[in-house]
């Protein structure tokens, strides 16, 4: 569908992030085209009962640098690391949120879960010493949506604001609701990413019954290996990535550094399974047609796809498919998963991954997927396996599919 | 540690505001920042440490940190 107006062009100029592989975005793409795994064994609780006993954590996080202590012990940590990527992003691109443009400010934080690690702790006090003893900040900090509360808070952004909570899919939601909020004129900057904090027992004990997670403890480094013959599933990750989105002439007015543009976005659904997507994964296919035909572009103009690419045995062979039933069968597109290093930050990944696609077109340089030491007989495309590639992205996809069978696809395109 | 002395570690472990700002007649509100849900929370922290309870309607009327020590005092029966 083409608007008979003229759209307004969306571009990121800000990003921040927090996750396995770095504390910053900077030292992340260092670390993932360098092909550095972010997982290890986890330290946060006691795994000797769980299955999987290996995650991506943080390393050397200082909540402090971003919150006080007093802020520390009430909330979430997931609400914690979105104000700490939300604060870099900000800085990153220097925008300062003031009176003239404080109500044209947005913020849309995506999460799949929420503070899932309060809720562990509220219900044990609440079993053990009862429902007097439970702190009035307990709901503030399990609240999906105060991740972008929080930083409106703190950052004076009045715009609209929003959360999605479509699981592993919210991420890349946010980001593109911020977009089309942008391009059809409800505000001129947003705030937009995901942020995820469930290295936690219960989201454990929760993904290992439905049998989706990795167990291979004995190598965590080599856990998340999409693509690979030998995948057993993905290993969860916590972290936030956040960008800038701005219009395109107020970003330039300003003098704003611009990584990538956004160009485009495509939504769909798989109305099939709660949790796996359907054989060819049709509803990913025509998300990705959605995407390139609401950003104007040609399968043949795509150089790069970030993949959903999350190292179980479903999800890579039926993304393959879906990427062959839009590029050809015979497709040369270049295809990297960054789970094989980050692991999966669930609603966070598409936060982190439109952050990584977005300096993979900026810098031309394809980060690798790691660990792919036996290409699984039926994933056969380019998948950029071990090794940083050098390369002019023209234009690029991420993709993001989460439970309940919801697909987002966003287009970017090199800003020249 | 007296009560005086131990209501007033409370308050700066809770409301992160330092030992000099804590005067007994210092407003939690007007004079330290908090909110009604920082009073909420720093009354539970109260009760937990000194074994009392205090009702809602009685939150209500503790505005400072002499109300407070008042209260504490009061209901471990150390003045009438």
């Amino acid at each position: 569908m083409v608007s008979h107006i003229s759209r307004r062009r969306v571009v990121v100029t800000g990003m921040g992030t927090v996750n396995p592989v770095g504390n910053t975005a900077r030292e992340t793409w260092e670390g993932l085209c360098a092909g550095k795994s972010g997982i290890a064994a986890v330290t946060r609780f006691d795994t000797s009962k769980c299955k999987t006993k290996i995650g991506g954590e943080l390393k050397g996080f200082d909540p402090l640098r971003f919150v006080s202590a007093k802020e520390q012990r009430r909330t979430d940590e997931f609400i914690i690391y979105a104000l700490a990527a939300a604060e870099m992003a900000l800085e990153d691109a220097g925008l300062k949120i003031g009176k003239d443009n404080a109500e044209r400010t947005g913020t849309i934080i995506g999460s799949g879960i929420g503070g899932l690690a309060t809720v562990e702790k509220a219900k044990i006090l609440l079993m053990e010493r009862g429902p007097q003893a439970l702190s009035p900040f307990m709901i503030p900090a399990v609240l999906a949506n105060l991740a972008a509360g929080q930083i409106a808070i703190r950052s004076g952004a009045k715009g609209p604001i929003n959360c999605t909570v479509t699981a592993c899919a919210s991420g890349a939601g946010a980001i593109g609701d911020a977009f089309r909020l942008i391009r059809e004129g409800y505000a001129d900057a947003m705030i937009a990413g995901g942020s995820e904090a469930v290295v936690t027992p219960l989201a454990f004990a929760g993904f290992n019954a439905m049998r989706a997670l990795s167990v291979r403890n004995d190598r965590p480094e080599a856990a998340s290996r999409p693509f690979d013959r030998d995948r057993d599933g993905f290993v969860i990750g916590e972290g936030s990535g956040i960008v800038i989105l701005e219009e395109l002439s107020s970003a330039l007015d300003r003098g704003a550094h611009v990584y990538a543009e956004i160009s485009g976005i495509g939504m769909s659904s798989d109305a099939y399974h709660v949790a796996i997507p359907p054989p060819g994964h049709e509803g990913a296919a025509r998300c990705m047609r959605l995407a390139l035909e609401d950003a104007g572009l040609e399968p043949s103009q795509i150089d790069y796809i970030n993949a959903h690419g999350t190292s179980t045995p479903p999800n890579d062979i039926y993304e393959t498919q879906a990427i062959k039933a839009v590029f050809g069968k015979d497709t040369r597109v270049a295809v990297s998963s960054t789970k094989s290093m980050t692991g999966h930050l669930l609603g966070a990944a598409g936060g982190l991954e439109t952050i990584i696609t977005a300096m993979a077109v900026e810098k031309g340089t394809m980060p690798p997927t790691i660990n792919l030491d036996n290409p699984d007989s039926e994933c056969d495309l380019d998948y950029v396996s071990g090794k940083a590639r050098a390369r002019d992205i023209r234009a690029a996809l991420s993709n993001s599919f989460g439970f309940g069978g919801v697909n987002v696809v966003l287009a970017f395109r090199k800003f020249e | 540690m007296s009560i005086e002395e131990r209501v007033i570690e409370i308050i700066t472990e809770q409301l992160g505001v330092t030992k000099e700002e804590c005067v007994p007649e210092a407003s939690f509100m007007d004079d330290l920042g908090a909110d009604s849900l920082d009073i909420v929370e720093l009354i539970m922290a109260m009760e937990e440490n000194f074994g009392v309870e205090i009702s809602d309607e009685e939150l209500m009327k503790i505005r400072t940190i002499q109300d407070a020590i008042d209260f504490i005092k009061k209901k471990r029966g150390m003045v009438n």
